[in-house]
């Protein structure tokens, strides 16, 4: 396959400013196609930020983002969805005044084929009974775990080739967690890239191939997830672990 | 059967009222920009049916549609031409672009079709009804049951399909709708489009039955105003049901108080339902 055709994400130098202030100083990340790459730091560290100038909601101020071999750092966030990179963002943000199936079909927008909406919706069923019998329900009146459920469908729905999550876990149930993380191991056995920004370090290194640590808006560290996990340094000063504690 | 004759003929002129509030309920609850020429907006509707008519003699249902067709392009072109780039200003910005777009509008018109009053022929719609025992005006009676119509359409158009839903997105939340790959500029544009064409349904409608002059904008733009303060800021149901209610209640104090004190009696109601209810009828807290 020639090199552009190739999945590749590959952010360079990003920097971000929020007027005067800094989002992120100098973020370098590279999300191989088919892997699952975690993106941790403590909280401000920039993780949103990365993610967010990468979906195109925020500009970038330096560097590049390349995805398949073109940049797309200038580009506004609908036109990258529909080039396959789908963003669920921090906090979930559904439609809330919307029923549970109008933000799965909002979702579908950025196929290129809108008649292959109805498969989309099965699939996503087929992952999320639960969100079946919520259909007619308005996305405001869905427990946690079920609005997390939608976020990651709604988000499905435009069949992406790389899923960014941000904090999936945030404010959820540990069980809730495992059954979310279990959901992305089966996505991503299917074949899903997936990059994750998320603060429950331990859970994200599990699941990763590779891990990225930002700390003020720099990517400081980097390598495998298990090599992450291992390195007792690394546990104590980035990663904000007891030395102590086992990993899974 | 006389008060029945004034409840349904102040329920038939709500239903106008209801109509053209939607309008700007729709893009006052989607964008917070508060369109202060929506008055000058049924104004056009009114000399688009006027001119069609008398050029062209078109019918009402053809001149209805004329005037949707030609305030939904220009309710497109005030957002594409203004409202999109005053948005990212300040709020004063916003008062006074489309503040000075009604004065524009109103003095354009006075400009082009003179200070005299214009109407539509007497009998456009056949001569007053009697429905079991009640004295209807046809003009009227079509106007309100056809502005009703489209309300409760546009209310359909923007619950139940893809592109209300769409519209609707980017007005919850516009990042979030942009990761879907919607262009929030191209729904806001329709939403203007929209707002413009129930304007000029509605004028089109009024114009069956009141005359038409460069200034009634005015008081129409007041009585929307009221309307959505009243029904809620972007609730279309909310703008229908108060703009029933303040039909009525300018019915019944027309007939029993004076015609003159008619609008003392709806602002007071306005004031009373603002005071108990800020957020008004079916507003989100
Ligand atoms: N909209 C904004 N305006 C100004 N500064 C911002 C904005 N968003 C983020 N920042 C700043 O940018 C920096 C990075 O924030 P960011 O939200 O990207 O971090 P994060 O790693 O996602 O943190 P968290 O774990 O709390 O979500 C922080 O210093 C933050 O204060
Ligand atoms: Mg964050």
């Amino acid at each position: 396959m020639p090199e552009h055709t190739v999945d590749l994400l590959k952010v360079e130098h990003l920097a971000v400013h929020y007027g005067d202030l800094v989002g992120v100083a100098d973020v370098s990340i590279e999300v191989q196609p088919g892997s699952i790459v975690a993106l941790l730091g403590s909280n401000g560290a920039g993780k949103t930020t990365t993610l967010n100038a990468i979906a195109g909601l925020v500009p970038a101020s330096k560097g590049s983002i390349e995805w398949r071999g073109e940049n797309i750092a200038r580009q506004p966030a609908y036109a990258i969805v529909r080039k396959g990179l789908a963003l669920s963002p921090e906090g979930w943000r559904l439609f809330t005044g919307q029923t549970v199936e109008q933000n799965l079909r909002l979702g579908t927008t950025p196929l290129a084929d809108r008649k292959r909406a109805p498969e989309m919706l099965e699939r996503v069923y087929a992952l999320f009974p639960r969100l079946m019998e919520r259909l007619r329900q308005r996305a405001g009146t869905l427990s946690g775990g079920e609005r997390q459920m939608l976020a990651l469908g709604r988000a499905l729905m435009g069949e992406p080739r790389i899923l960014m999550l941000d904090e999936p876990s945030l404010g959820l149930a540990p069980s809730i967690i495992e059954t979310l993380y279990e959901t992305l191991g089966r996505l991503h056995d299917q074949g899903l890239t997936l990059l994750i920004a998320e603060q429950s370090i331990q859970l994200a290194l599990e699941v990763a191939d590779y891990a990225y640590v930002l700390q003020t808006g720099r990517t400081v560290l980097d390598g495998t997830a298990e090599s992450l996990a291992a390195d007792p340094q690394v546990r104590r000063i980035y990663l904000g672990l007891e030395t102590g504690e086992a990993t899974g | 059967m006389i008060l029945l004759q004034v409840i349904v003929a102040g329920l038939l002129i709500g239903a106008v009222y209801a109509l053209f509030s939607s309008g700007l309920t729709l893009v006052w609850g989607m964008m917070n920009v508060i369109n202060f020429a929506h008055g000058e907006f049924v104004m056009l509707g009114m000399y688009v049916a006027f001119w069609a008519f008398t050029l062209a003699h078109f019918g009402v249902a053809s001149f209805s549609a004329a005037a949707a067709v030609v305030l939904f392009m220009l309710g497109v072109l005030v957002y594409l031409a203004l409202i999109r780039h005053v948005m990212r200003g300040p709020m004063l910005a916003q008062i006074l672009s489309t503040f000075g777009l009604l004065l524009v509008l109103r003095y354009a018109a006075f400009w082009a079709f003179g200070a005299n009053f214009v109407s539509l022929p007497d009998g456009i719609l056949g001569p007053s009804l009697n429905v079991g025992g009640i004295l209807l005006s046809a003009p009227k009676l079509v106007a309100g049951v056809v502005a009703l119509a489209v309300t409760i359409g546009m209310h359909l158009l923007l619950t139940r399909t893809m592109l209300g839903s769409r519209i609707l997105a980017v007005a919850e939340d516009r990042n979030a709708a942009m990761l879907m790959g919607i262009r929030p500029d191209r729904m806001q544009a329709i939403a203007w489009g929209l707002s413009g064409a129930s304007a000029g349904i509605a004028g089109a409608l009024i114009a069956t039955f009141f005359p038409i002059s460069a200034t009634v904008g005015e008081s129409l733009g007041l009585i929307a105003f009221v309307v959505v303060t009243f029904g809620g800021f972007g609730s279309v149901p909310g703008a229908m049901i108060a703009g029933l209610i303040i039909g009525l209640i300018e019915s019944l104090s027309a007939y029993y108080v004076g015609p003159v004190y008619q609008d003392v009696f709806v602002y007071a109601l306005f004031v009373l339902v603002l005071w108990i209810r800020p957020r008004g009828l079916m507003g989100k807290a």
